[in-house]
């Protein structure tokens, strides 16, 4: 019945030897909301997370990025693993492509960190695997190109290009779950909150998170996943939050308005 | 990926395996026991050996996915489900007795038995599709009876979950199914719409009561594509005594529309529970197929069975319910039914697809029943409906959304609430107690309903008249707001 089988199809990756993590909780494209953020990791922790799972863009658009990366190093001494985002890079490094209302936020953030904090980011690692699972910013086949993962073409592309059976990504902001079956024959999902979906083992999944920090599907409400590893179940869940305060910091601070309407439509 | 086959006696994850007892093009069913569980469990193998069709898996994962989290007495119960990583197999409760497949030789039957079957399996599927399930297969092998009387589907392989990835989506790229029970969007590669469960259901029921398939039987694309644009002969053609009721509900159950359908397998089995309110439109007069003027449009225009943006299922249901008013025609006030009519008139405002049952008690005498009351009480139902009747006209409801009731019960109460639950009602309207000593005395009707209603319950009450004397209560807000 289901039970943690390591037995299957797909090779198991060692690259970090995790132990009996049960319930996983993942976080995509924070973007330094503190009040978002601080949702979600409270909801999490309500559900049980014995482990958080980061994919990267702790800074960028919002208006709390010391907050958001100190938050991050505590998580990971705290055993969280964590990959790096396009902001992330960004902030240390002035080639990354990006849009006008993107890049100011950058260069202000750039101004915000400390030596330390701006280290740390770009130190963090690109992808983790751990057994079967892989964790990446966005699509698995080049992930310093920061491709999105847009449709069901796209994500075959990552799926094929990573022996993991399941793979985690963000970067477009909005929830999705691809699957690919042993004939490579994909199917393309949106996922409904708090609806349990158990990945099951004769195919590949690649499950696409929404964003803590601006959320784009419509709903402001922030989005995280919980998944349970003994079940292989992946729920995407919703956390509502205090979008006004995130919004006001973000006009204060003298960041482009647009960043701030946005959160409140969630686009 | 070959495994070795399953033997009687072998043991999987706890589950002991006797014997096998079917094997079909994709699964093998086999009889199994589990310590603990009392009830006969059937466990469900998929073929997934090499050179096995890749529909067999698909299927096997659909049902692994959907099974489980079915509940209620009209799916069989899973008791747990192996990956195919492992040993896939589903292990469900075994459902005693045949499909209704084995009713075939005796077609047609009767229509009456008919049409409580088709009742049984219209309430299993608004039970299913409430559950976001779309069971997409609905034909007489996936149709069982429990002893107790309800219809149980079985076979969730082509089923849709509003909540959970599709993986036959893509999958096939013709679709996949029962040819004769394939409602006209499953070929447009629409597999969210719960009204093709619909669309199936009348095929059965047509098939079933005239022992011929209003499409034939012929698995040919060409052949099965043309229910697109061609409608079935009339079933009256082929049998003159054919009710024109059951001959409306069929022809609308095989709209080849969706939107010209039932709304919901709900409103279906209300229909088929109440014939003789069934508003006969001229489907049900229909002697001959339409025009080829009318064929030609559908099949070159294709205006009607253009694919649309995904739909959501629980919307859906939620757009057509069945609202119900209790209406006391006797001695309720005027003021009060007039009030109940225009909180009637706000529920139906924004769900045209809503239908509104309006419900009368002939409240009988424990004790006095005398001769004179057989012919007594039969006028006053007459009179009830007509009452009811003369209510609802202001609504100006359409013909398929009025039906008017006369229940004859000893308690008010207790007719509202089994009325409400046998025909799946999604909300109760109903009047509060008026302030009389009768009503006093006898207890409210409305708080019992209220209580326990197995849906939404809302009390009216007519506007209040300003009363003269100011109540105590206001007396105080009034010194509070003066601080």
């Amino acid at each position: 019945m289901n039970k943690p089988g390591r037995a299957g199809g797909t090779s198991r990756l060692d690259n970090i030897v995790a132990e009996e993590i049960l319930r996983l909780a993942i976080f995509a494209d924070i973007h330094a909301n503190r009040q978002a953020f601080a949702a979600c990791l409270d909801a999490a922790r309500a559900q049980g997370a014995e482990r958080m799972v980061l994919l990267g863009d702790y800074v960028g658009y919002g208006a709390d990025p010391e907050w958001a990366v100190d938050t991050v190093m505590d998580l990971i001494d705290r055993g969280a693993i964590a990959v790096r985002g396009n902001h992330d890079t960004a902030v240390g490094s002035s080639a990354e492509s990006m849009n006008a209302e993107a890049q100011a936020a950058i260069e202000w953030t750039r101004g915000r960190l400390s030596a330390p904090q701006r280290r740390f980011l770009a130190e963090l690692p690109l992808e983790l695997t751990e057994e079967d699972r892989l964790y990446v910013h966005s699509d698995a086949s080049s992930p310093a190109r920061w491709r999105y993962v847009q449709d069901a073409a796209d994500a075959g592309r990552s799926i094929i290009a990573t022996p993991a059976q399941i793979s985690f990504c963000g970067h477009i902001h909005r929830p999705a779950l691809y699957s690919m079956s042993v004939t490579a024959k994909m199917t393309s999902f949106v996922p409904v909150a708090g609806v349990a979906v158990q990945l099951l083992q004769g195919r590949r999944w690649l499950a696409v998170l929404g964003s803590v920090g601006q959320p784009r599907d419509g709903n402001p409400a922030a989005s995280f996943a919980m998944f349970d590893t003994a079940k292989r179940e992946v729920t995407w869940c919703r956390a509502p939050y205090d979008v006004a305060a995130a919004a006001k910091k973000i006009r204060d601070n003298g960041l482009p308005l647009w960043l701030a309407d946005r959160l409140s439509a969630g686009r | 990926m070959a495994k070795p086959a399953i033997e009687p006696g072998a043991v999987i994850d706890g589950f002991a395996v006797a014997e096998r007892l079917h094997v079909g093009g994709m699964a093998a069913l086999w009889s199994a026991s589990y310590p603990g569980i009392d009830v006969p469990l059937l466990m469900k193998v998929p073929l997934t050996s090499e050179g096995e069709d890749p529909a067999a898996i698909v299927s096997f994962e659909m049902e692994q996915m959907i099974l489980p989290r079915l509940s209620g007495p009209h799916v069989p119960l899973c008791f747990g489900t192996g990956d195919l990583a492992r040993q896939a197999y589903v292990a469900m409760e075994r459902i005693p007795g045949k499909t209704l497949f084995a009713r075939l030789d005796a077609l047609p039957l009767p229509y009456e038995e008919v049409r409580v079957l088709g009742g049984k399996i219209a309430a299993a599927l608004a039970d299913l599709h409430r559950q976001n399930v779309i069971h997409h297969d609905i034909k007489p092998s996936s149709i069982m009876f429990r002893e107790s009387g309800e219809a149980v589907l079985i076979d969730f392989g082509l089923s849709h979950h509003d909540h959970l990835p599709d993986l036959l989506q893509e999958e096939f790229r013709v679709p996949y199914g029962t040819a004769p029970y394939m409602a006209p969007e499953r070929l447009l590669g629409v597999r969210d719409d719960p009204r093709s469960d619909l669309f199936s259901l009348g095929v059965l029921l047509y098939f079933f009561t005239t022992g011929a398939r209003p499409f034939g039987e012929s698995e040919a694309l060409r052949v099965i594509r043309q229910r697109l644009w061609r409608d079935p002969h009339p079933p009256r053609r082929l049998r003159d005594d054919y009710p024109p009721w059951l001959q409306e509900i069929v022809l609308r159950c095989l709209e080849i529309e969706p939107a010209w359908r039932y709304p919901t397998a709900t409103q279906l089995a209300f229909d088929l529970g109440h014939p003789d309110q069934v508003k006969l439109t001229a489907r049900s007069e229909r002697l001959k197929r339409d025009p080829l003027t009318t064929v030609w449009r559908r099949r070159f225009n294709q205006g009607l069975t253009q694919p649309k943006p995904k739909a959501d299922v629980a919307a859906h249901l939620a757009s057509s319910p069945i609202v119900a008013v209790a209406l006391d025609t006797t001695q309720g006030s005027e003021a009060l039914n007039a009030a109940i009519r225009l909180t009637a008139e706000q529920v139906l405002a924004t769900l045209p697809s809503a239908r509104l049952a309006c419900l009368n008690v002939l409240k009988l005498g424990r004790v006095t029943i005398d001769r004179t009351l057989d012919q007594e009480g039969s006028n006053k139902h007459v009179d009830r409906l007509v009452a009811l009747q003369h209510w609802a006209q202001p609504l100006r409801l359409g013909e398929n959304r009025l039906t008017v009731h006369v229940l004859e019960a000893f308690d008010p109460a207790s007719a509202i609430l089994e009325f409400a639950a046998v025909n799946h009602v999604d909300h109760i309207v109903i009047g509060a107690r008026q302030t009389s000593l009768l009503g006093a005395l006898l207890g409210s009707v409305s708080a019992k309903v209220a209580a326990e209603a197995p849906c939404t319950v809302t009390v009216v009450r007519p506007p209040r008249l300003a009363a003269r004397n100011v109540p105590e209560e206001a007396g105080e807000k009034r010194d509070a707001a003066s601080d």
